[in-house]
């Protein structure tokens, strides 16, 4: 069979995003329509005049991923076509500039799959921070110093603010546990109306580590509860792995070089808001 | 391709095959005897460029080097570890 994502990207070594995408084709199929915002899969897959896409692909700008989806979508249902549209951004793309058009998607209830992939940073224009971006890590605008832990903030909670806009489905998946991920790209496809996937893509480059180590940091953020693997279904949550023992988020931060400046408290604190993250999942 | 999609920028479908990114490696990954042919790096790889293979009744995992950016997560997910790495000539 024809690679749907053909081989050739120019995305670094052990990059998550073409990684997810292989994984996303793989459940997806060959009838569909990408729709992908700016990002650095955009970057990597589409140097003109070369193309990675086997399937119809059309990139827009960074705002309006879900307004060109959109479109795609009332085209095909007006020729009658029931072919699936997927749109695909990074996180800038999804959590700080798209965040309106797919606001507007949603209202509209488009049946678009929409998948952001997660690199917690603009890790395309060279890693700077995004409202993804976790709290304490280093970018190239968060540096910390003498008076600067590096991002001051907690990352934006996007998958509670589109459940509370009521999607019909929403799911946060990693690229550790493919199976997982694709069983929930095949579900999502089955239910009608807009559909959000969360993604966690650790980004070699960004988040300093060494490229062999994707998978393993992905791992790692699901079994110390930073990542929590769920899927939010008319409102109902259900949380698909729960780390009998959660390992100490240590374990995931010291294997990172963006977060090398954590003093002790620093990583106190991180921990207490995941602790406080979990009884709010559990209640919820 | 059709006349009407001729404005704006447009490519061919899977035409950066050109690009031999194998030519990217500092360390290559060398599959060993002791793979049993499981896949677990298939579904790692983000390159997709490793595929089983069946060879004598046996399978075992192929490297495409014309593509592996050398970025070694085969190496380290392997389950029998029975992938080991070489500097790159």
């Amino acid at each position: 069979m024809k690679k749907l994502l053909s081989f050739g990207t120019r995305s670094c070594a052990g990059c998550p995003a073409s990684l997810a995408v292989r994984r996303i084709l793989e459940a997806v199929g060959d009838n569909v329509i990408i729709v992908n915002g700016t990002s650095c899969l955009e970057v990597t897959t589409t140097q003109y005049p070369l193309s990675s896409w086997n399937v119809p692909y059309i990139h827009t700008a960074f705002e309006c991923t879900g307004a060109v989806a959109s479109g795609v979508e009332s085209a095909l249902k007006k020729m009658g076509k029931d072919t699936h549209v997927v749109a695909i951004a990074g996180d800038g793309g999804t959590f700080d500039i798209g965040l309106q058009s797919l606001s507007g998607m949603i209202d509209r209830g488009h049946n678009v799959l929409y998948i952001c992939y997660d690199n917690e940073c603009y890790a395309n224009t060279g890693l700077q921070r995004s409202s993804a971006t976790p709290y304490g890590a280093a970018t190239t605008t968060s540096p910390p110093g003498k008076f600067s832990i590096g991002n001051k903030t907690f990352k934006k909670p996007i998958v509670q603010m589109l459940a509370a806009q009521k999607v019909p489905y929403v799911a946060t998946a990693s690229l550790a546990y493919p199976d997982d991920l694709e069983r929930k790209v095949k579900k999502a496809l089955t239910i009608k109306g807009p559909k959000f996937i969360h993604i966690l893509a650790p980004c070699p480059i960004s988040w300093r580590f060494d490229s062999s180590e994707t998978i393993h940091v992905a791992r790692l953020a699901v079994e110390t509860g930073m990542w929590i693997l769920c899927e939010i279904e008319n409102g109902k949550i259900k949380i698909n792995v729960t780390p009998s023992e959660r390992k100490p988020v240590k374990d995931y931060l010291s294997l990172q070089g963006r977060f090398k400046h954590l003093k002790d408290e620093d990583i106190k604190k991180i921990q207490e808001k995941v602790d406080d993250d979990w009884k709010a999942y559990k209640k919820y | 391709m059709d006349k009407k999609f001729n404005e704006g920028a447009w490519a061919e479908p899977g035409t950066s095959v050109k690009n031999k990114t194998g030519s990217w490696r500092t360390f290559k990954p060398i599959v060993t005897d002791r793979c049993v042919g499981c896949g677990t790096c298939t579904k790692f790889c983000p390159e997709g460029a490793i595929k089983i293979v069946e060879k004598n009744g046996k399978k075992k995992a192929e490297i495409n080097y014309d593509y592996c950016k050398g970025c070694l997560i085969c190496l380290k997910e392997c389950p029998f570890k029975a992938i080991e790495k070489e500097v790159e000539k």
